[in-house]
Order: structure tokens, then sequence, then C-alpha cells
């Protein structure tokens, strides 16, 4: 085990843990606000669609962002009408977008390209490209530290970087100003706002609508950053995973970056069972680190490793008093 | 309190809301350059049009009606089971392991085994979530989405490993013994000369799940256990006012829905298959959400419900075959009747009942 292989291994959790970074900090403001959120997966797997089709179409990475982001923001805004204005199960609207998003990206991507659902290869500028940050080719040579400024920190795409930036940004939003405060609180005792005066229905829906953008991106990261197309289904269980991050961070945006460190790392590790093999010393199954998130998420949920207490307003929809 | 007739409750909402999802799908359908008529045509043709047809459209029925049931059962102490996909993957993980392993002098019995097997497995693997439920306040969809990931994982890993035969590639059982073969409908209902539902997979499980149709009705509406399930559905705490434990309601509840979940297995599994192959469920136990939905909870519904999926499905695929629509179509109009049934519910209702109580109000007028 040489430093070189631990750092591509840090570096490919880096690279898988933002998609569920981004998802996780999505729901972690949709949930935040009362409105539980069981459709990233599919919000992310629209986003990822129209991004790299729009990508390819236009040729540029940035406007295929915009698109994924209109393509997650779309599906928001049916979550925010089902679960806000018409008071419907939240869960049930969840199920229902992932399906929505599972069935609609093949079939307009099948009469979009005619691929088989699938959109063609993107390249050049119709994708985000890895970022050298400054001085990292002149440090590389600079023992330990060089190759780890090199290797680890230098060379994400922008996308990257957005999705760590969001994590003090979430936490300054939620933690430090009035809008923050209010979105908590309409979570916890949406009664208790409205008597503020403070309308909760337009709260919930802003809380859904970033919960949109946040996934869009995280869609967009998917087909034209990590890879270079969409292909069926390549959400792959992320958004459920996201899912599982946001409780085993119990709703904290800080957390919420940790857990997905933690399962990100998971991830790449799977993806290297000769690393695993010198670490460990026998073979661990794959398929045993794919589930682990899962089932450290049930132990934490069941309360064997402290206590993860949801807002307490979440999945119930605010019906005013007459 | 009651702004509308019960008829109109149990069977226009549903109708109105099948409508605006079936008008959406044909807009998409439009969208894409296809005919929505001439799509429709060929789905009756090929879902209904033959004894073949039917052979598969009551086939997939079959494995709805099982997981509506299902979802069903749960809805009504107010747990969603989201978990029917991988419970009907454990329940295949019985049936397989029944089938391979115990010499089955007869298929009738074989049978038996099947349905106690799958039943059993597919309560086992729901009797974990229901437990964290009732004892450790987990919350079950979570909980049931987890393990949903987490049977796909240990079936993924079983059939790599242990359960696949020596010197073969594939990630599947065996072939079943010729013993626990079930009758399909072709050698049941072909006689002489002619063959009916000739290499179409319906078989003899179809008519279990009439019979589980029956059983989950009694259940529910003529038995004290049915009583406290939904008495628990209605309010937990008067429930438990009344003396009914909300942790029996919850496991029992549950299993029995993990159970129903996990006999869809004798028919996709020891019915058609005739082994265990990677990701045989195909989303059927998703499928059971929207039948429940439609169905509103009852068996009957359900089984109406599970027929228009069934017929969706092979219908589908013939449209695949024929045109340009793909076949995840089916998955678009699946998630529309989950929208309009399920969340957007309150949508088709207001107006509706308003519609009504003007209704009312006019006749007491003339009165």
């Amino acid at each position: 085990m040489d430093l070189l292989t631990v750092l591509q291994v840090l570096d490919s959790t880096v690279r898988l843990a933002t998609p569920l970074l981004l998802a996780c900090l999505a729901g972690l403001f949709s949930e935040r606000a009362g409105i539980f959120d069981i459709g990233l997966e599919g919000k992310m797997l629209a986003a990822a669609f129209l991004s790299a089709a729009v990508a390819y179409t236009s040729g540029s990475a940035w406007v295929g962002l915009g698109a994924g982001i209109f393509a997650s923001l779309l599906l928001s805004g049916i979550h925010g009408l089902a679960s806000i204005t018409f008071r419907g199960n939240q869960l049930i609207s969840g199920v229902a977008i992932n399906f929505l998003a599972a069935g609609m990206t093949v079939v307009v991507a099948q009469s979009w390209f005619g691929q088989g659902g699938r959109t063609p290869q993107l390249s050049g500028a119709a994708r985000f490209e890895p970022i050298t940050l400054p001085f990292a080719e002149a440090l590389r040579e600079v023992p330990v530290l060089g190759p780890i400024y090199y290797e680890l920190i230098s060379g994400h795409t922008a996308l990257v970087y957005i999705a760590l930036l969001f994590v003090p940004l979430t936490w300054w939003i939620l933690f430090r100003t009035r809008f923050g405060l209010r979105l908590r609180a309409v979570g916890e005792n949406p009664a208790a706002v409205d008597t503020a005066g403070i309308s909760v229905v337009w709260l919930r829906y802003m809380a859904v609508l970033i919960c949109g953008v946040l996934c869009g991106i995280a869609g967009a990261y998917l087909a034209t950053a990590l890879q270079a197309s969409f292909v069926k289904d390549m959400s792959a269980g992320r958004g459920f995973i996201a899912l599982a991050a946001l409780i085993f961070a119990k709703w904290r945006p800080w957390q919420a970056l940790y857990s997905c460190l933690l399962f990100g790392f998971l991830q790449a590790f799977a993806l290297r069972p000769d690393v695993i093999q010198t670490v460990v010393g026998f073979k661990v199954n794959g398929q045993l680190l794919d589930v682990l998130p899962y089932i450290l998420t049930v132990i934490i949920l069941a309360g064997f490793v402290g206590k993860a207490v949801p807002p307490r307003a979440g999945g119930e929809p605010y019906v005013k008093e007459r | 309190m009651d702004a509308m007739p019960k008829w109109a409750d149990v069977v226009l909402i549903p109708l109105i809301s099948l409508i605006l999802a079936a008008t959406i799908s044909a807009l998409v359908i439009l969208a894409i350059g296809e005919s929505p008529v001439e799509a429709l045509n060929l789905m009756v043709k090929g879902a209904l049009g033959s004894t073949y047809g039917w052979g598969y459209t009551l086939y997939y029925a079959t494995n709805f009606i099982f997981t509506g049931l299902a979802v069903s059962v749960a809805f009504h102490s107010r747990m969603f089971n989201i978990g029917g996909e991988g419970q009907a993957m454990v329940g295949g993980l019985g049936v397989a392991l029944i089938c391979l392993y115990v010499p089955w002098p007869h298929w009738s019995l074989a049978l038996v085994g099947g349905i106690l097997a799958a039943a059993i497995f597919g309560a086992a693997w729901a009797a974990i979530p229901a437990f964290l439920q009732a004892k450790r306040g987990s919350h079950i969809v979570i909980t049931t989405i987890m393990f949903n990931f987490i049977a796909a994982a240990l079936l993924n890993y079983l059939l790599i490993g242990a359960l696949k035969p020596k010197g073969s590639m594939e990630p599947a059982t065996g072939k079943f013994p010729e013993a626990t073969h079930l009758p399909s409908f072709q050698d049941m209902f072909s006689f002489g000369e002619t063959a009916l539902f000739r290499g179409a997979p319906a078989n003899v499980s179809f008519f279990v799940a009439v019979v589980a149709c029956f059983a989950v009705w009694a259940l529910i509406w003529k038995t004290k256990l049915g009583y406290e399930i939904r008495a628990f559905g209605h309010s937990e705490s008067a429930a438990k006012y009344a003396g009914i434990s909300p942790t029996k309601i919850i496991m029992i509840s549950m299993m029995i829905s993990g159970g129903l979940a996990g006999m869809m297995a004798i028919n996709n599994v020891q019915g058609e298959a005739e082994r265990l192959v990677l990701n045989a469920v195909e989303g059927a136990g998703f499928i059971g959400i929207a039948v429940a939905l439609m169905g509103r909870s009852h068996p009957f519904g359900v089984f109406l419900a599970a027929l228009l999926f069934g017929f969706l499905y092979q219908g589908g695929a013939e449209l695949a075959l024929w045109t340009k629509i793909p076949r995840e179509m089916i998955v678009v109009i699946q998630a529309l009747v989950i929208l309009f049934t399920g969340a957007l519910d309150d949508m088709v209702r207001a107006p509706l009942e308003r519609v009504f109580l003007a209704l009312k109000r006019r006749k007491r007028k003339a009165a």
C-alpha cells in the first residue's frame, strides 16, 4: 500500500461522494421544512437525462446543467403541488416521482436519440472537465503534501467544488439567517410559524424548490461530469443512499458531509477489490460493501447508535385551523 | 361529514384519476410521434385478443394481485410497505430452496410447500422492519426501502455463489425438478386438438391469488383481528384505549403483508421460470402500490386493478415489439396512476365533493 493507491481511493471517494452530498443537502432542506422526500432518486435521474441531452445538443455543459436543474424543478413542483397544496401523502408522491422519472427519461431519450434509451457520448465542452488548481503542477514534486494537493484536492470538476461550498452555505442559511430559522420552525411546528403571520405554504414551497435545484446539480454531475452520457437508471439508488446519509447525519449539514464521504468511501473501496484484500487481509465480498450504507442506516434508525429524530412535523400536511 | 355517496368514493374518484393518467399518457405518446388510438388498439389486441395474450395478462395480474394485496393489508393498519419488492425476492429464495432441496412426489404438494416457504420467507423479511417500527420507532418506509436493497444484494450474493450450479456461468439456480412444475393454463384448458393459452406463462397460481383475495377480504372485514387492524389504522390512540396492542398489530399486519408479497414467488419463480434468476421480481412489488391505491385497498378493487395492470404490462410489451414506444411507457403510466390516485387524490376529490354538496343543497331546497 503506497501513498498513491491511498490517494487514488480517496480521490474516487470525493468523486463518488459528490452526487450523494448534493442530493443529501437537497433532502436536508426539504425535510427540515417538514416535507419528506423519497423522490430524490427520481429528480436526480431526470436531471441527469435532460442535462446530458441538452449538453449534447447545445455543446455546453453549463447549459446542460441549467436544463438538468429545470427538469428537477419540474418534479419538485409536482411534489410541492401534491404534498403542500393538495395535502397528499408525501411518501406516495415521492414514489410516483421516482417512477415518472425512471419511465419518462427512457421514453424521451428513445424518441430523441433512438439509441435504446441513452444519450450519445459527450465530449469536449459538453462535459465538465477537471480543473487543475493553481500551483498543482509546480508543487507536485513536494513530498507527501505535493501529491495530496495534486491528486486529491486539485483536479476535480467545478461541480465538486460547488457541492463542497454548499455545505457551509447550507449551514449558514439554516442556522444563521432568518429564513433558515423559519424554515426549521416550519418543520417542527408549522402552527407556530403560521401564528407569527408567516406563510407556511410559501416556506415549504421554497424548501422544495431549493431541494429541486440541488438534486438538479447532482443529476447533472452524474451525466456530464462523473460519466459522459446518460444511461437508463444511472442514478442507481444514489438518491436512497443520500436519504440514508441524511438520517445518518441526523439532518445536519456538516454531518451530512461526513456521512456522504463515508458512503462515498465505501463505494470507492468496493471498486478496488485488490486494495481491500491488502488492507483487510482477506477477500471481502463486494456486495457487502455495497449494502453497508443501507445496513448502517437501519441500525442508526433503530437507535442502537444514538437516536435519529426527524423534524417533528415531517411528512404531515399542514392544515390551518378553521 | 359524508359529502359524497359511497359509490362516488369507490368508483368515480378512481375512474377520474385513471382517465387523467390515461390522458397524460396519450399526450406523451402523441408527443413522441405515435398515435395513441393505434397504440391502444395494439395493446388490446396483444393483451386480450388471443388466449396467448390473456395467458400473459393473467400471469402478470397474478403477480400484481399478490403484491397489491400485500400493500393493501399494510395500508389498513396505516403502514406503508414499500418493501414488497424485497419481500417478493426473499419469497423467491424460499421457493427455490424448497423446490431444489425437498423431493416432492407431486406438484400439488410442491405448490403447498412453495406457498408456505414463500409466505414464511416474505413474512420474515417484513418482520424485521415491522419490529423496528413497533419497538424502536424507526420509520417503516425508510427501513423497508433499505431492506429492498439488502434483499437484492443478498440474492445477488447467493446466486453468484452458493446457489449457482457448478460449471454454470449464469447467476441463477439450477432448474427445479420436474415434480415441482406447476400446471400452466395450457395444461389445464387444452382439450384434444385445440391448445389454448399455448406457451403463455399463466398457471395454477392465478387461482391461489383469487383465493388469497377472498381470504384477505374475510380477514379484514370478518375477523376480530381484521377489526383490530382497521381500528388501529383509523386511530392508534383509540385502538390503544380499547386494549389493542400496537406492537402486535404492526407486527401481524406487516408479516401478513410480507407473506402475501412473498407468495408472488409461486407464480414467477415456481410457475414461470422454474428456477430462481436475478431480478426475478421485475418491479412487481412496486406495482403493488399502484394496484392497492387504485383498488382502494379492497381485495375486489385490487383484483380489478391487477387485471388492468396485467393488461398494461402485456399490452406494453406488444407496443415495444411493434412500435417505437419503449416498454418504459408502462412505468410512466404506473407513475401517473400512483400520482393521481395516491398523492393528488385531493385534487380530484375536493371539486367533486363541492359538486355533490351543491347537489344536496339544491335537493333540500326543492323539498
